[in-house]
């Protein structure tokens, strides 16, 4: 039985076709429209509101708390001033991601993670010995991501701190509609946008004070199907879409290393000791198995296939997320990755997608046959890797 | 004499500013010369009003063609098309018909009007959409002359035969109908509803100056059909900012290119030395030479008043001296200080879609009927667009602009009037009508523009303020536009095109003129 949100008397009311899906034992929507283009479009003009109250948050306070967190982390948590987020991964000894989220330093021994998977037992491990305090508030506090270019101004409406100061992975304490909130200014959609986290039972107005500019500043909640079309466009891995948790990963050829996610950026080998460093260097000097990039699908040949049929381009109406063959030739000899979550972007008019690829074929440019099947017969398309984030707006860092 | 340049487009309208995006982007020297401080022609957004932007005349997209936004990367470039996922029709009784994006709510609410409409509805829609597939590969050919087309022209008309050969016959025999009915006839085949009907017929009729019982209007409802959006034919948008963002985008690629835009450029007419066209020559007297022209403006213009009638054969004079235009639509544009409520969706509901004040089909008649002799309607059909329900930059936060295209204002108005008191009646008669459905509206007006097709023809040059540079009728479309023999983008004068809507495929922010006007000025290879 999935358990309702801090805002689920809200969501309940507008998810017009009870489309939910679980997410990490909560109730979630899909799309609160029966179609999903209104919130889709929402982040992009207005501004989405996402219940991700689901997320898992942990509280990490006392002396040892950023060694710990620092241990764990493959990024340098050390260099998080207070007020400062940073995102991150974390691996096992064998360097294998485990999960990524996001650590906001609340205060010079207080900091909090989000999660995407459960981790309480994993910090206990690591923490072990250490004078720390772990906290799981997954369920104390609801959460609330607002994302869009009239994020700003909306939020601003309802708040007197001066969000023009709130700078990008920054977060800052203060009342939104009369309710102390956590600002955060970050999200999962590549846009400009905030996430606000407060007490489960203060969520309501929030949620209202908000809905009450929903007219002025067109702001609509927004589901599942809209934030994996954002989050693709943004170029973000997924938990269970471009990687699985080592620790939930059945047989070896499930799990990756960040690199193999093309999180080059997020691995400090120079930092002080953390899990899967060890394993991390000797990837490198190695050489990486396998990489991360954006593909773009040749749509104009996939129109080709499609009139062999007497059919018109059929695009894929929101995302997918599966495993689809990608080769280095027309002809399927050579298998050289994976694409992982695609979508058509309605924003940028390109067929995108995240790819697993052998590094030899993941240069800038570099063409490849993506599989693709109309009718249930099996074709390849021309695509090729291009730049990530495929979406990236300059109010996003603003 | 100034410097030379491969092109000169006359008209930075979606069509000219396509047509020098695609000679740019092929590596010529092109010059936009644009009448007014701004590009866009019908499609542009004007701040008429402090922190309200209008989308003056074109409002919606549909029928851009997908091969130009992807061919000059219009994304890129700004165009940012929100998809218009339902439209709102109030009827007179209190009532109302509510079309969603999607098939289940559409059947339920359909079926309070009637059961077997409700089980037609997504019949008619497939149909539709096969129709739309069917006339796709006409949109991006030439039309050859079938009396004389030539090897190229053959080769044409034989792939549209075996496209057309590949329908059913069902679907064959329903184009046929598509193409000579109706709208009105074409869709009491199908339907029993009046308020879907004269929902749907309204497609039939905008920019033509038809009644809906007038053949031939079933052919302009496909023609808005025929438009898609990401692949989904039919689908309408908006663009973020309104329409001028669409023209913004084309002269952004266009200027990334090299080419060069030029407002305020008054193009009085092309020079012609020995049946070549060499330049053009500006009302202030400035010559520019070009190695070819095009003219994004309509027939009348581009072959009348652009050119003397010396250059031109008898024939092409004569097609072009009978070409339709006849306006008939005018357009109202509103500042709004809240939010309008539409009566028959009770006090807290607001229309977030299109809303059609076409409460039913002798309603849509009469309104052809009041002004067939001049003059307009007393109650006229309304296509209100509220772009404002979605986005957020067109009007300062809780107000709202409303863009009402009007049907029907003849060009021809009452001669004993003054066109400004004409204007007035005619903006009266709009709100007063309006304010039937929308109880609050004249609280709400800040400010209102009104334009008639007179006022369009002054503002944007088209001529007698045809909204598509000339009639969607079928003796006007295709190989006969703008005229046989002169549809292949070429004039009789060398070196001189033609680039705008009232070449094929017509009307609308297609772009599909300007893109085969183009592709021919460089088939030629005079330049």
């Amino acid at each position: 039985m999935l358990k309702p949100t801090p805002f689920h008397e809200r969501t309940s009311q507008l998810c017009e076709g009870e489309s939910w899906q679980d997410w990490s034992g909560y109730l979630s929507a899909n799309a609160y429209e029966l179609d999903h283009s209104h919130e889709y479009y929402s982040v992009r003009t207005g501004c989405g509101m996402f219940d991700i109250s689901p997320l898992y948050k942990y509280h990490v306070r006392g002396r040892d708390a950023m060694t710990l967190l620092n241990r764990m982390s493959t990024r340098n948590v050390a260099k998080c001033r207070v007020g400062q987020i940073v995102y991150t991964a974390w691996c096992d000894d064998d360097g294998h991601i485990v999960d990524d989220g996001t650590i906001a330093r609340l205060g010079d021994d207080f900091f909090r993670l989000t999660t995407a998977m459960s981790l309480l037992y994993w910090l206990e491990d690591v923490g072990f010995g250490m004078d720390v305090q772990i906290e799981e508030v997954s369920e104390e506090q609801g959460a609330l991501a607002i994302q869009g270019p009239t994020s700003r101004q909306v939020l601003q409406q309802l708040t007197s701190a001066n969000l023009d100061d709130l700078k990008y992975f920054r977060i800052i304490e203060d009342k939104v509609a009369g309710v102390p909130v956590r600002i955060a200014r970050n999200g999962y959609t590549g846009d400009l946008g905030y996430e606000l986290f407060m007490d489960a039972n203060d969520s309501l107005p929030v949620w209202d004070a908000l809905m009450e500019k929903s007219d002025e500043y067109k702001l609509r909640p927004a589901g599942h199907i809209a934030l994996d079309m954002v989050r693709i466009e943004a170029g973000l891995v997924l938990i269970d879409a471009e990687f699985i948790s080592a620790t939930h990963a059945m047989y070896p050829i499930q799990r990756s290393t960040p690199f193999e996610l093309g999180l080059d950026w997020v691995v400090n080998l120079k930092k002080d000791h953390f899990i899967g460093q060890r394993a991390l260097r000797e990837e490198v000097a190695r050489g990486r198995a396998w990489t991360t990039v954006g593909i773009q699908v040749d749509v104009v040949a996939l129109e080709a296939l499609y009139a062999r049929f007497g059919m018109p381009l059929m695009l894929p109406y929101h995302s997918w997320i599966d495993a689809i063959p990608l080769y280095a030739d027309a002809g399927k000899k050579k298998q050289i990755g994976k694409a992982t979550s695609g979508t058509w972007s309605p924003v940028m008019k390109r067929y995108v997608a995240l790819a697993r690829l052998k590094p030899e074929h993941a240069k800038l440019g570099s063409g490849l046959h993506i599989e693709m099947t109309i009718e249930g017969q099996r074709f390849t398309v021309p695509a090729h890797v291009v730049e990530t984030p495929f979406f990236d707006p300059p109010r996003k860092r603003a | 004499m100034s410097e030379q340049y491969d092109a000169i487009i006359i008209g930075g309208g979606h069509n000219g500013l396509t047509c020098a995006a695609y000679l740019a982007k092929a590596g010529r020297k092109v010059l936009v010369l644009e009448r007014r401080h701004l590009v866009g022609g019908a499609a542009v957004t004007e701040e008429i009003y402090p922190g309200f932007k209008f989308t003056v005349c074109s409002y919606v997209v549909s029928l851009l063609r997908p091969e130009v936004i992807r061919e000059l990367e219009l994304a890129k470039h700004g165009l940012h098309i929100m998809p218009l996922l339902s439209s709102f029709a109030p009827m007179e009784n209190g009532d109302y018909l509510l079309t969603h994006p999607d098939d289940s709510s559409n059947y339920h609410e359909l079926r309070r009007h009637s059961k077997r409409d409700a089980e037609m509805f997504p019949l008619f829609n497939q149909m539709m959409y096969e129709m739309a597939h069917a006339v796709k590969p006409i949109l991006a050919t030439v039309p050859p002359d079938p009396s004389a087309p030539g090897l190229r022209g053959l080769r044409d008309l034989n792939y549209l035969r075996k496209h057309v050969q590949g329908m059913s016959k069902k679907s064959f025999h329903c184009l046929t109908k598509l193409m000579t009915m109706s709208v009105s006839d074409f869709l009491d085949e199908w339907f029993e509803t009046d308020i879907l009907k004269s929902l749907m017929a309204l497609n039939g009729i905008i920019g033509t100056m038809l009644g809906p019982k007038s053949p031939g209007t079933a052919y302009v409802l496909l023609h808005h059909y025929m438009g898609e959006l990401d692949g989904a034919f039919t689908a309408w948008g908006a663009q973020q900012g309104g329409t001028g963002g669409v023209s913004e985008a084309i002269a952004s690629a266009a200027r990334s290119h090299g080419a060069e835009i030029r407002c305020n450029a008054h193009v009085e007419q092309v020079l012609v030395k020995n049946g070549t066209a060499v330049g053009v020559v500006l009302e202030n007297g400035d010559e520019i030479t070009s190695k070819v022209v095009a003219s994004g403006c309509d027939p009348t213009v581009t072959f009348r008043k652009l050119l003397e009638e010396k250059e031109l054969p008898d024939d092409l004079v004569s097609a072009i001296d009978n070409f339709k235009y006849r306006g008939s639509s005018g357009k109202v544009n509103l500042a709004l200080d809240g939010l309008p409520r539409f009566s028959a969706l009770g006090d807290d509901a607001s229309a977030q879609c299109m809303a059609e004040i076409c409460p039913n089909m002798d309603y849509l008649e009469r309104a052809y009927d009041d002004a067939v002799y001049g003059g307009f309607s007393k109650r006229p059909f309304m296509d209100v667009e509220m772009p404002t329900a979605n986005d957020p930059t067109m009007a300062p936060p809780g107000k709202h602009v409303m863009s009402i295209f009007v049907q029907y204002a003849n060009y021809a108005l009452d001669p004993y009037e003054t066109r400004d008191a004409q204007r007035d009646a005619f903006g009266n008669a709009v709100i007063d009508t309006l304010a039937d459905f929308v109880p609050n509206i004249k609280d709400l007006i800040l400010h209102k523009q009104v334009l008639t097709p007179w006022d369009i023809e002054q503002r944007v040059g088209l001529t007698e303020g045809n909204i598509f540079q000339g009639e969607l009728t079928l003796d006007q479309l295709f190989f006969f536009r703008p005229a046989p023999g002169y549809s292949d983008y070429r004039t009789p004068v060398k070196n001189y095109y033609q680039c705008g809507s009232g070449t094929h495929p017509g009307g609308g922010i297609t772009a599909g003129p300007g893109r085969l006007g183009a592709l021919e000025i460089l088939r030629d290879g005079n330049v």
